[in-house]
């Protein structure tokens, strides 16, 4: 029973990360039908701002973590400026394959200006370790449920209180009506990348404090695992990446328990094309038909 | 475009590839051209395979596949176990090779090819990351550690596979199937509405597509003395679909010339491999954005050689308009 | 003389979720009519010809042609059946050309196989003439053959709404459904699209049911008309009947006035 719970535990921590990131691809995606390759590039770069934060600066965890949450939105921000805004009105397949270049482009400059070895986060969780009912919650898990939970109801709290968020998800139901209705969709879009970063950026710096260690490559399979956590609970829906995130950290993690470690990194795609053929619109989504 | 019979241009280019393949067997056997060339010849042979299988499926069919690199790995897997393991001739492993890995293109085809743009990109992403790692933890083949496998690879074999794959893909496009295919690319709702049965023609054209990825797979396994599962990840398949990309979604000239400039640039730019990386990632970004058509957009190089007959003017029109 | 119609729908209706977007039709067309369907806009018109071509398969009710039931069945099945239609914007492909996109139509008429084009066997030659020779005949009747190796998206917009229906008809129908294709058009235009349209009803022995809003063409050339407004149908008749049908009239003045 403890095991049981101990998975869940670290399912939910792990679940957390996803979340995170899921909710920048599901956020950019039901705004401008975009599948934004590099946003798993964006948690890396966040990971490695935290790093440099923490370790050259010398400054603490959550000045770190809000560090890094401004610089990713302003780099969210300024990658949608320059490749994807041109490419609004091009195929999608455009704009699929752009986003895959600069995805490559972030993770091999990244490579290109310090080399592809991996880094050591320092450990600086000021939190003990918890134990409840032969359970132990370690300090880090602690951290990151915290800061993931305040995050997700600030992001709550912005797109249902907060005229930007009205107008997110207004410009993301349909964006000529939108811009009729006097909203500024550059803007809106813009904001919307930057908050779907910056939410990535805080995932990647609780990434570095969790697992310790942080490589340049390291956002791409969280980042397609991130993708099948929104695409589970519905793409484009905000509460279904959160959902999604969770539920497929702790998959992963009653799958690695079980002893299938080496799968652990299939299990997302098992469940990306299982929900694909069954049910594509997600755990909360619709099915919407394309206009003949 | 006439499929009735095949243009002067085709038949000049089969001449003209079967003589520069001559003419390079003889460079190779005199020796004028050492391993460093050979090898680079090999692997633009490879690469040219890959980039036109892959353009029947998104240039041809418009289906947005980014899990090629799947088929390559079948392929090359399959292709290792038949010399290594079973001990038969390579010609067999090449041609097993195809068969499995079109059998996969085939399982994986019939539930992917229902979803559209988006999800079936991210679905044959997934399908083409669970075949890795399928083989990463296969104790047979080597998992983690790949199987070395014996070179066997020599200039006929990579120069026949590679006129093969390009003449069947080019009958199979021009022909009433290779117009179903098009049609199914310009506008799947009126192709169904026209008789078509898009489905099947997309799992034929990924079919035939994963086909010949297999035998590069073969080709590939055989030339590079070991196989390891992190050869075949998604990296693998931007690879090819970099090519299909920049020599522009539709023509397979354009593909072909892709293949072999890329393989020759990178081959120059081996020993700085994230330069190459980064200068490609930024060629294709600036290539979206300022030429989305690629090389060629959806010509093909015949058509460059008949302004002449154009001028004729003319009802009697033998321009390839499609390959 | 009563012989089974043509096509036969029954309390057909389709519904998207909790919206009704078509529900409880009827309609019969015999074989060589000339219908007419109009209604306001959003009224279920192409949702309607949806339901008749496979697109979308009807929640309730019956459709079928010659007394075959076609419900569930593919598009393409039912192209094959003998319905064959054209798009309210434009379906053409694009990058193929003028010529080529009416071969498309005879793809399911020709029967050389994929290998027979692979391996270039003699079936293909002669299936591939055939195709050949039977397009051009069929765009010359449609005087198209003069830009049959235009891409299909150079076309001027008139050449492309011909373009449209000869691909159409190509695929050998025995009910040729139109989508507005008169939209767009000025009244010399539609004057000679009329003229077509009896001509190649004439020609092909066809059955016709035509969607449009251009009301001259529909009273023109329609011998019966129906009328759908929120999905249903609210009348039926000759164009004289419906043209002083207060029901109709009230369904067209109140989407203006709404």
């Amino acid at each position: 029973m403890e095991q049981l719970i101990q998975q869940i535990v670290n399912g939910i921590s792990l679940g957390s990360i996803y979340a995170l990131i899921a909710l920048g691809y599901t956020m950019v995606y039901g705004i401008v039908k975009l599948i934004n390759f590099a946003h798993g590039d964006v948690f890396m770069v966040g990971a490695f701002i935290g790093f440099y934060s923490i370790s050259y600066f010398h400054l603490g965890i959550f000045p770190a973590l809000i560090i890094s949450m401004a610089a990713c939105a302003v780099f969210g921000m300024l990658i949608e400026r320059i490749a994807y805004k041109p490419l609004r009105n091009a195929t999608r397949i455009a704009a699929l394959i752009t986003a895959i270049g600069v995805s490559l482009f972030i993770e091999y400059g990244t490579i290109y200006l310090r080399g592809a070895q991996p880094q050591a986060y320092p450990n600086v969780v000021p939190l003990h370790d918890l134990k409840i009912f032969g359970v132990v919650i370690s300090g880090q898990s602690i951290l990151i449920l915290a800061v993931s939970i305040i995050l997700m109801v600030l992001l709550q709290f912005i797109v249902h209180r907060t005229k930007i968020g009205k107008a997110m998800r207004a410009v993301s139901h349909d964006m000529d009506a939108a811009k009729l209705m006097g909203i500024n969709v550059n803007n809106t879009i813009s904001a919307t990348f930057a908050i779907g970063s910056a939410l990535a950026g805080a995932a990647g710096v609780i990434f570095g404090m969790y697992y310790t260690t942080i490589d340049p490559l390291m956002g791409i399979i969280p980042g397609l695992k991130a993708f099948v956590a929104a695409v589970l609970g519905g793409i484009g829906i905000i509460p279904g990446a959160m959902v999604g995130g969770l539920l497929l950290g702790v998959i992963e993690s009653f799958v690695s328990a079980a002893g299938f470690s080496l799968w652990r990194d299939g299990v997302a795609f098992v469940v990306l094309i299982l929900i694909l053929l069954l049910r594509p619109a997600g755990l909360f989504g619709k099915n919407v038909k394309e206009k003949v | 475009m006439n499929g009735m019979k095949h243009t002067k241009g085709f038949w000049l280019s089969i001449v003209l590839a079967v003589v520069i393949g001559i003419v390079i067997q003889f460079l190779i056997n005199g020796e004028i051209l050492d391993s460093f060339y050979t090898n680079t010849l090999y692997l633009i042979g490879i690469n040219i395979i890959l980039a036109v299988s892959l353009h029947l499926i998104i240039g041809i069919t418009g289906q947005f596949s980014i899990g090629h690199a799947g088929f390559l790995a079948v392929g090359a897997y399959t292709s290792a176990i038949i010399t290594m393991k079973l001990g038969m001739p390579f010609p067999v492993a090449i041609i097993v090779a195809g068969i499995v890995a079109a059998i996969a293109g085939l399982i994986i085809g019939i539930p992917t090819l229902r979803l559209r743009g988006d999800y079936l990109a991210i679905a044959t992403l997934g399908f083409g990351e669970i075949m890795r790692i399928i083989f990463l933890n296969m104790n047979y083949v080597g998992g983690a550690s790949g199987m070395s496998v014996t070179h066997m690879v020599t200039w006929p074999w990579v120069i026949s596979c590679v006129i093969i794959t390009i003449v069947v893909i080019t009958n199979f496009t021009n022909s009433r199937h290779g117009r179903a295919c098009i049609a199914i690319r310009e506008n799947e709702i009126a192709a169904d509405a026209m008789g078509i049965n898009t489905t099947f023609y997309k799992v034929v054209a990924f079919v035939i597509g994963a086909f010949f990825a297999g035998v590069a797979g073969a080709l590939y396994a055989h030339n590079f003395y070991i196989i390891q599962p992190t050869n075949f990840g998604f990296l693998k398949s931007f690879d090819i679909l970099i090519l299909v990309v920049l020599g522009g979604l539709g023509s397979m000239s354009g593909a072909v010339i892709a293949a072999i400039l890329l393989t020759i640039i990178s081959t120059y730019l081996s020993n700085y491999p994230e330069v190459r990386m980064v200068i490609y990632s930024l060629v294709l970004i600036v290539m979206m954005l300022f030429r989305p058509q690629g090389l060629m957009g959806t010509k093909e190089i015949t058509a460059f050689f008949k302004v002449g007959k154009t001028a004729k003017g003319g009802v009697q029109n033998d321009k390839h308009t499609v390959a | 003389m009563t012989s089974t119609p043509l096509l036969k729908v029954e309390k057909a209706g389709i519904r998207f979720g909790g919206l009704k977007a078509v529900s409880d039709v009827n309609l019969e067309l015999n074989k060589g009519e000339l219908v007419g369907l109009i209604g306001p806009n959003g009224a279920g018109k192409t949702t309607f010809f949806n339901l008749l071509t496979g697109v979308y398969v009807p929640t309730e009710g019956s459709i079928s042609l010659e007394g075959e039931k076609l419900n569930g069945q593919a598009p393409y099945k039912i192209t094959k059946k003998g319905i064959s239609r054209t798009f309210q914007n434009i379906r053409l492909f694009g990058e193929l050309s003028v010529l080529d996109n009416v071969k498309v139509a005879y793809h399911s008429l020709s029967k050389h196989s994929i290998l027979s084009s692979i391996f270039r066997l003699p079936s293909h030659f002669s299936g591939e003439r055939e195709m050949h020779e039977k397009a051009i005949e069929f765009l010359k009747i449609f005087k198209l053959e003069t830009v049959m190796n235009e891409k299909a998206k150079n076309l001027p917009y008139g050449q492309q709404r011909r373009l449209e229906i000869a691909r159409a008809l190509a695929a050998g129908p025995k009910l040729l459904l139109l989508d507005e294709p008169a939209a767009g058009m000025n009244p010399q235009e539609t004057a000679e699209l009329m003229e077509l349209i009896a001509l190649i009803r004439e020609r092909f022995q066809l059955t016709i049911l035509l969607i449009e809003h251009d009301m001259s063409l529909v009273m023109g050339i329609c011998e019966r008309i129906y009328v759908l407004d929120h999905g249903q149908l609210i009348a039926e008749g000759t164009p004289e009947e419906i043209r002083n049908n207060p029901k109709v009239i009230e369904a067209y003045l109140g989407e203006e006035v709404s």
